[in-house]
């Protein structure tokens, strides 16, 4: 309408899309070392040694940021998959299909990290709690997505198709984490307590939120790299595509 | 008027299905049968100790009545998307909801029902007692109808699509967690002199919201997959 107002659409198509996120992604990355340096410096030199778990706490700078983010990520996806089922924007579904990967990554590290870490600490790999069993239940639900959409050719399809699966899953996910709860409370089962986080230094807290922001940026940056390849596989008849320089020479 | 002509189009739908299903018996009987088979081949790998049998009988029996469901999924929507059936239907005057509805209605007739009152016979396999039988019997009526509402999303999604029947397990076995815990929870607290109660409402309560929302969510995929 008038020029002052910004236009949000401006980059909802994948051809204006693509430089700013050519232009975007060295400065995430940038900030995923910077974070990730100074937040790995905190964790192991400046954090203090835990009074009962000893060093192998440490594990708790990647194991919290990731599953933080395998969630956050799901969200996310579920955010732009309605995002292009209502609105039918391209763009939408090529963010939701680029984040899927990094989603599965994080919850495949939060619950890896995890066993490793309960192994020296509760003298288990596996516990049947609640956090870890709906963490595994939502590293399916990752995996049903990515699935899904590699087994439809048709990309516009292949996205809509993969934008119910996600809501239907998003909707879903706040009952499963409640049943699993319940199911473990009602078993009595592993006697740890997951629930009852001791009082953390503030240094640890401080390293553990630097990691989860370089975790941030660097899904980020990798699910913009990702959007990148598939706006350019998608739209490899248009013509925007062949006049990129970086394809030319 | 219009009432009338919907639950008309929803009774028709049902009747179609199951005359359909009554015409090629063995795509039911066969589903009914592997529920059979799983349910007991879990003795013979676990061993005949009666107390580890009953311990055990609701997560089995639940576990191959999801599987089971799970099976005859495929039956929903690929025999009349093969055959332009279901085109007709998404043109039809009458909303496709309703005869997603009666479609997954005469699913669970077919599938969820049978299972339903085949539970108590494979029940006693593995010792459970009279009161307990009849809850399981209660929370697979409720349960069942969630896992036809559910696996009808996943089937539409996966319609026409490689490998689509292997799909839809990645899918819809994640989505049938919360019937699982439930509807066997409903059997342990039974045995464990609880009350079933808790569980049997909480069942009630999915049916409830996968009744309002399945039918809609699947006709959202089934217009995707008919583009």
């Amino acid at each position: 309408m008038s020029n002052r107002i910004v236009n949000w659409f401006k980059f909802a198509s994948p051809q204006t899309f693509y430089p700013l996120a050519g232009k975007m992604i060295p400065w995430f990355w940038a900030l995923t070392a910077v974070f990730g340096l100074v937040g790995l410096y905190i964790g192991f030199f400046v954090a203090p040694t835990d009074a009962q778990q000893g060093e192998g706490y440490r594990i708790i700078f990647i194991h919290v940021p990731a599953s933080w983010l395998s969630m956050f990520i799901y969200l996310i996806m579920a955010f732009w998959a309605a995002l292009g089922l209502g609105f039918n924007t391209r763009l939408s579904g090529m963010m939701a299909s680029a984040l899927a990967p990094t989603g599965a990554l994080m919850a495949f590290l939060s619950l890896w990290t995890g066993a490793l870490w309960g192994k020296p600490m509760w003298g288990t790999w596996w516990v049947w709690d609640a956090r870890l069993t709906s963490e595994l239940i939502l590293f399916f639900l990752y995996l049903g997505f990515i699935a899904l959409q590699s087994a439809i050719d048709d990309a516009r399809r292949a996205d809509k198709a993969g934008a119910v699966l996600a809501l239907v899953g998003v909707a879903n996910i706040p009952i499963i984490y409640f049943s699993v709860k319940w199911w473990n409370t009602l078993h009595q089962g592993a006697s740890v307590s997951l629930t009852r986080s001791p009082s953390m230094a503030q240094t640890m807290l401080w390293g553990m939120l630097l990691m989860a922001l370089a975790f941030w940026m660097y899904s980020i940056a990798v699910s913009l790299t990702r959007v990148r390849a598939i706006i350019l596989e998608r739209e490899r008849h248009a013509g925007w595509v062949e006049e990129l320089k970086e394809l030319k020479s | 008027m219009a009432e009338t002509s919907l639950l008309s189009a929803l009774g028709a739908v049902i009747r179609r299905d199951l005359l359909l299903a009554m015409r090629r018996k063995s795509d039911v009987l066969t589903t009914l049968f592997f529920f059979v088979i799983v349910v007991s081949l879990f003795p013979l790998g676990i061993g005949p100790e009666m107390a580890m049998l009953r311990q055990i009988a609701p997560g089995v029996l639940w576990v191959a009545a999801l599987l089971a469901t799970m099976l005859s999924l495929n039956r929903l929507f690929a025999a009349d998307h093969a055959d332009g059936t279901l085109e007709q239907m998404a043109l039809s005057a009458v909303p496709l909801g309703v005869l997603v509805t009666g479609k997954v209605v005469a699913h669970w007739l077919l599938s969820g029902l049978p299972l339903a009152l085949l539970a108590p016979v494979l029940g006693l396999q593995f010792d459970l007692a009279a009161g307990s039988l009849g809850v399981m019997v209660v929370a697979l009526l409720i349960g069942t109808p969630v896992l036809s509402l559910i696996g009808a999303i996943g089937a539409a999604l996966t319609l026409g699509v490689r490998g689509g029947g292997v799909l839809v397990s990645l899918l819809v076995l994640p989505l049938y967690v919360p019937v699982l815990i439930f509807g066997a929870g409903a059997v342990e607290a039974d045995l464990g002199g609880l009350g079933a109660t808790a569980h049997l409402s909480l069942l009630a309560a999915f049916l409830a919201l996968a009744a309002f929302f399945g039918p809609w969510a699947t006709t959202v995929a089934l217009r995707i997959a008919l583009e």
